[in-house]
């Protein structure tokens, strides 16, 4: 995985709370057996009509959403499904953080894992940023620090491990791998 | 030792290296479950790094999700409509063949939802971790498991490590005082606690669910309640075993050797949490109150006691979504609406008491005319079992679709789908919107309830049927 160190885009905002990963990617777009391509499902039935026409008031099919990479959304994101297809159609789309007050357990960890930083801030910034559409913000990964257009910086949280495999472009199967000795220890002690 | 509880003494019991600030846990995974929709990426990242299943043993796979339930597509010569769908299904058995994993293939007597054939076949027991590529996981720990789903990459992992790089998570205990009510079951007990705890009060926790409500219940509604905790937001749900789950584990095909059973037994009864064992949280839920639930927005949380009224909460801009994709108003009464599509089934409410629960509302009374009812067993031998007793004459008779296993038209996958803007009263986990197709309406409610609604076409209290 390539390395993130920071990261500056205009935001785009889904105020809605609880999206859950069937709107991030219905059910029937995960019949595939690759993790390509899937940018095209993202959001699927909010986005398209029923004959597949963009619904010109879905927020990323207007022209200023183009070329965002930060998704400011309501509380509880990710919510629902385990499905990675989630984050890998939010990736293939070129979002690469997402944005909001409690990002959902098991998307966070899938999203940390394709290098989607859930981003989680206070209600009084998460409150500004989806008052201000499109405003330009940096998350600096390093600092673990999100930048407002007015110079503000807010700390977020984020699991050290991740962070460090985030910055260094560490892959986290060959960190365990290299656990493989303590796993052989275990099982032969615990009759597994 | 202070004292501790069911979820801290299963976790410590696999920490191969405990985590510290810098670095997770790696935690040993006992059982680790797979199905055709959530590993084709991991088994291809196998293959990219030329790795091997660790342990084949402690895998299992069964196709479920983008599987058929129609008879002849599965035991006859039509052949699966979805192409992708197909693809997918082949593609299990390809890695199963090429990676030595035991899988329970489309024509296995012992095929069905992964959640189901879990518990059923004897392969999830007390004290185990197990984890799937599917947030349903949760269903096993009804057994006093420590159960959880997982991401694609982390099933990856445990293919090729048989473990998990994890941070430990916090407790919440779920007290549920009382006994349910004649006509109230498992199923409206889960929505009431997760309409008291919302969609994310779970957020990070491990649930226990004690009490004198919950030593009540059976084992397949012990999982019913473990099955919707990430519902809540829940990492897992656990139940402590006690004479109900051995009388359960004592009948199962992959039960522990005669030799071992009593060994077995002493620890999972140790399992149970330590008297005064501290929790992070608590909740309080008195099942005795409770009344069938079924749900009236998108999201699980958004669920009343079947005979009350649609919240009024003007301005609430998530409420008012919720009412315009479902075509509802505020204060309008759950009672009386009309129903197009009834769904029995799902690893929630597809074992052989939710299709006794279903036959004892259907037996000697028709689906209303309109009503499309589809009745999907959880597994191929709660299908035998439910034959076997006459409950799927009853169901024919009745007017209703009997299929195969599979997860079916809880999401759709493999075309079991309700049309758009038609409302369905599902049995299964999730309201969600589009979940059952796109523009499907879904409530969720008890078998009861959706066999009531079933009759009369309109949502009903099965209370009157019964």
């Amino acid at each position: 995985m390539e390395p993130i160190k920071t990261l500056r885009s205009t935001t785009v905002v889904m105020p809605s709370t609880n999206i859950d990963t069937d709107q991030i990617i219905p059910a029937r777009y995960l019949t595939v057996t690759t993790k390509t391509g899937l940018g095209k499902a993202l959001f699927a039935d909010l986005r398209y009509a029923a004959d597949g026409t963009p619904k010109p008031d879905f927020v990323l099919n207007r022209a200023e959403a183009a070329g965002s990479r930060i998704l400011v959304a309501g509380h509880n994101f990710g919510c629902g499904s385990s499905r990675e297809h989630a984050p890998w159609a939010l990736v293939d789309h070129g979002f690469r953080a997402v944005v909001s007050t409690a990002i959902a357990d098991i998307f966070k960890t899938n999203a940390l894992k394709n290098g989607l930083l859930p981003v989680i801030v206070d209600p009084a910034t998460h409150r500004w940023l989806v008052e201000h559409p499109g405003a330009e913000v940096a998350i600096d990964l390093e600092s673990t620090e999100l930048a407002l257009p007015d110079g503000r910086r807010v700390a977020f949280p984020i699991d050290r491990f991740a962070r460090h495999c985030l910055l260094n472009g560490i892959d986290e199967l060959g960190y365990l791998r290299g656990q493989l000795p303590a796993i052989e220890r275990y099982e032969a002690a615990h009759g597994r | 030792m202070p004292a501790r509880t069911m979820f801290d003494k299963v976790w410590a019991a696999h920490e191969v290296v405990p985590e510290t600030p810098d670095t997770p846990a790696v935690l040993y995974i006992d059982l680790h479950l797979t199905h055709e929709v959530t590993s084709p990426q991991a088994f291809a990242l196998l293959r990219a790094q030329g790795l091997r299943i660790r342990r084949p043993d402690r895998t299992l796979a069964t196709l479920d999700h983008s599987t058929p339930t129609r008879t002849e597509q599965i035991f006859g010569d039509e052949p699966i409509g979805l192409t992708d769908a197909a693809r997918q299904v082949h593609q299990l058995e390809e890695n199963a063949r090429e990676f030595g994993m035991e899988l329970y293939g489309l024509r296995d007597p012992r095929r069905g939802i992964v959640h189901v054939i879990g518990p059923e076949q004897g392969h999830t027991r007390p004290g185990m971790t197990i984890v799937c590529g599917d947030s349903h996981t949760s269903t096993h720990g009804a057994l006093g498991a420590l159960a959880f789903g997982i991401g694609t990459t982390e099933v990856g992992h445990v293919l090729a490590t048989q473990c998990l790089l994890q941070r430990k998570p916090k407790t919440l205990a779920v007290e549920v005082g009382g006994r349910l009510g004649a006509g109230v079951t498992a199923k409206d007990l889960i929505l009431a606690i997760i309409g008291r705890i919302g969609v994310s009060g779970g957020t990070g926790h491990v649930l226990e669910y004690r009490g004198p409500a919950i030593a009540a219940l059976s084992m397949a509604e012990r999982m019913t309640v473990c099955n919707m905790s990430i519902e809540a937001g829940a990492r897992a749900g656990m139940i402590a075993p006690d004479d109900v789950t051995l009388a359960y584990l004592a009948e199962r095909p992959h039960r522990p050797r005669p030799a071992d059973w009593d060994a077995a037994v002493a620890g999972w009864r140790a399992l149970a949490s330590d008297p005064g064992a501290a929790f992070d949280a608590h909740v309080a839920i008195d099942a005795s109150v409770l009344e069938p639930m079924i749900t009236y927005g998108t999201n699980p949380g958004m669920v009343l006691p079947i005979g009350g009224e649609i919240p009024n909460d003007r301005g609430d801009p998530v409420l008012e979504r919720a009412l315009a994709y479902m075509g509802f108003r505020a204060g309008e009464p759950m009672l009386g609406k009309r129903v197009d599509v009834v769904f029995v089934g799902s690893c929630t409410n597809g074992r052989l008491e939710d299709l006794q629960a279903t036959a004892k509302i259907l037996r000697g009374r028709r689906v209303a005319p309109g009503v499309r009812m589809l009745v999907v067993p959880g597994s191929q031998q709660i299908k035998r079992e439910a034959e076997a007793l006459g409950l799927a004459e009853v169901f024919r008779q009745a007017g209703a679709e009997w299929r195969e296993s599979g997860c079916s038209m809880c999401l759709g996958m493999n075309g079991d789908t309700v049309p758009a803007g038609a409302t369905a009263v599902s049995t299964s986990n999730r309201n969600f919107e589009g979940r059952q197709g796109a523009g499907a309406r879904t409530l969720l409610a008890s078998p009861y309830t959706a066999a009531a609604s079933a009759v009369t076409g309109r949502i009903t209290d099965p209370r009157d049927l019964l």
